[in-house]
């Protein structure tokens, strides 16, 4: 058994969890291969996309396969990096906003 | 400025060193499959050609850019040159075949000082289409060669060039500091002359390659990129992008290998080998030519030092077409390049 809970060559594998239940897996990466597939956004926009999101959900299969991905389909590393910044920009906000819910509380409670 | 492989006597540099890491490793141990086993199954081993209509003249390895990804290992310092000799027999070859590119790479060609002649040559003996793949930079490199868009045009000359990006940024970091500002002005030169613009007849093509150990994107997709990027902040127009993978040998394995990329950019090309891509390499319709008239299956190979199948003949001075065309095209690992995703060619995507 490995010593690490993450192992690069595991994102090789990702295909074989239709191992032990096909019929979900093979509908997943179905539906997944659509879901990038060229629409009113671009190939490379939904790349940044996940490339933020990933980031977001802190997967770092996710942030190889989109790291590469970004590139390939022709994104800036300065543009990739602005995608991070939406991500983080958002997680940041959503705590803060969040302030305001512990302002109203406080307000309730104190005289 | 980076130095060539040759310069810095790097075991690179030596090709009989770069077919034998083709050769073990990863492929040795069977990690990964052979090229050969994976077009075996195929019914395409061995690897036969179709009909010639590509003769490429690699006529010299010297260059004014050093590029880090550059297969040929060009750069000021390589003094291999064609002669006039060869690029007679070249074109003797072409007068009388029915071969109807011609498709005029290097280093940088336009610094073989028999280039003009040998262009002119080629355009008053009527060869249909001549290609010259210049570097843009060469054209403001020295007064010299600012009339190159003039004698291009003059010859008729479809004019390709690498530009592996639209920004200064990925272009300098790959093709050396300035030269996207110079490949900008080269491009402007061209365009002043016609070149790019509709209605002109004159094709200015440009060429993608990734700046580092990933797969080119779609063509399509990158060409309109490029379209929007370049018309926008310098006003440039060309006619197509051709999406080229960049092939594991000399510079670029060296670069792979350094940065320890190189296991998985291998796997990668082999994980998205296209089956449908085997048959348009571009091998199969193409002869390369090196600068001492020896003939290759492509330019690659010329760089490895893997000359045509003896039998085929193996120099201009015996260049037989219906040998050639049945002869079996020399593969290793490195073709794995060409058939990675939508195929890759000097032509760019073959599907």
């Amino acid at each position: 058994m490995d010593h690490t809970y993450y192992n690069p060559e595991d994102l090789k594998k990702f295909g074989n969890i239709g191992e032990w239940e096909k019929n979900l897996a093979d509908k997943f990466f179905s539906y997944y291969g659509d879901v990038f597939k060229e629409g009113d956004l671009t190939a490379r926009e939904k790349s940044l996309i996940a490339l933020a999101v990933a980031h977001t959900v802190q997967c770092p299969y996710c942030i190889d396969a989109y790291t590469q991905d970004s590139l390939e389909k022709g994104a800036t590393e300065k543009g990739m990096m602005e995608a991070i910044h939406v991500a983080a920009a958002i997680r940041s906000g959503a705590t803060l906003v969040h302030g305001v819910m512990m302002m109203n509380k406080a307000k309730k409670l104190s005289m | 400025m980076i130095k060539s492989l040759h310069a810095r006597h790097h075991q690179l540099a030596n090709q009989e060193r770069q077919v034998e890491f083709l050769q073990n490793g990863i492929f040795k141990s069977g990690k990964l499959p052979t090229f050969k086993q994976k077009i075996e199954p195929l019914g395409h081993f061995p690897l036969k050609p179709a009909k010639i209509e590509i003769f490429q003249m690699n006529i010299g390895y010297m260059c004014n850019q050093v590029c880090k990804h550059c297969h040929v290992d060009a750069g000021p310092d390589r003094k291999e040159i064609m002669t006039r000799d060869t690029m007679q027999q070249c074109l003797d070859v072409l007068t009388h075949t029915t071969i109807k590119t011609l498709d005029i790479t290097g280093g940088a060609p336009e610094m073989n000082p028999d280039f003009r002649w040998f262009v002119s040559e080629a355009h008053r003996l009527g060869v249909q289409e001549i290609i010259v793949r210049s570097n843009l930079t060469i054209i403001t490199a020295n007064p010299k060669y600012h009339d190159l868009p003039e004698f291009f045009k003059e010859n008729n000359v479809r004019v390709c060039s690498s530009l592996p990006f639209y920004n200064a940024d990925k272009t300098d970091r790959q093709r050396g500091e300035g030269v996207f500002k110079g490949s900008i002005k080269g491009l402007q030169m061209l365009n002043e002359v016609g070149y790019g613009k509709e209605g002109s007849g004159l094709i200015l093509d440009l060429v993608y390659n990734p700046t580092g150990a990933f797969l080119p994107g779609d063509q399509m997709q990158l060409e309109r990129d490029f379209k929007k990027e370049l018309k926008g902040h310098f006003d440039i127009d060309f006619n197509n992008l051709f999406t080229i993978t960049n092939i594991p040998i000399s510079r670029f394995l060296d670069f792979l290998i350094e940065s320890g990329n190189y296991d998985d950019y291998m796997e990668k090309l082999i994980n998205a080998f296209n089956p449908s891509a085997v048959s348009g390499v571009m091998c199969r319709n193409t002869v390369s030519i090196d600068w001492q008239g020896f003939l290759y299956d492509c330019d690659f190979n010329q760089m490895l030092g893997l000359k045509t199948q003896e039998s085929s003949g193996q120099n201009i001075s015996s260049f037989d077409v219906s040998k050639l065309e049945q002869r079996e095209i020399v593969v290793s690992q490195h073709c794995f390049a060409c058939t990675a995703g939508a195929g890759s060619s000097c032509q760019g995507a073959t599907i």
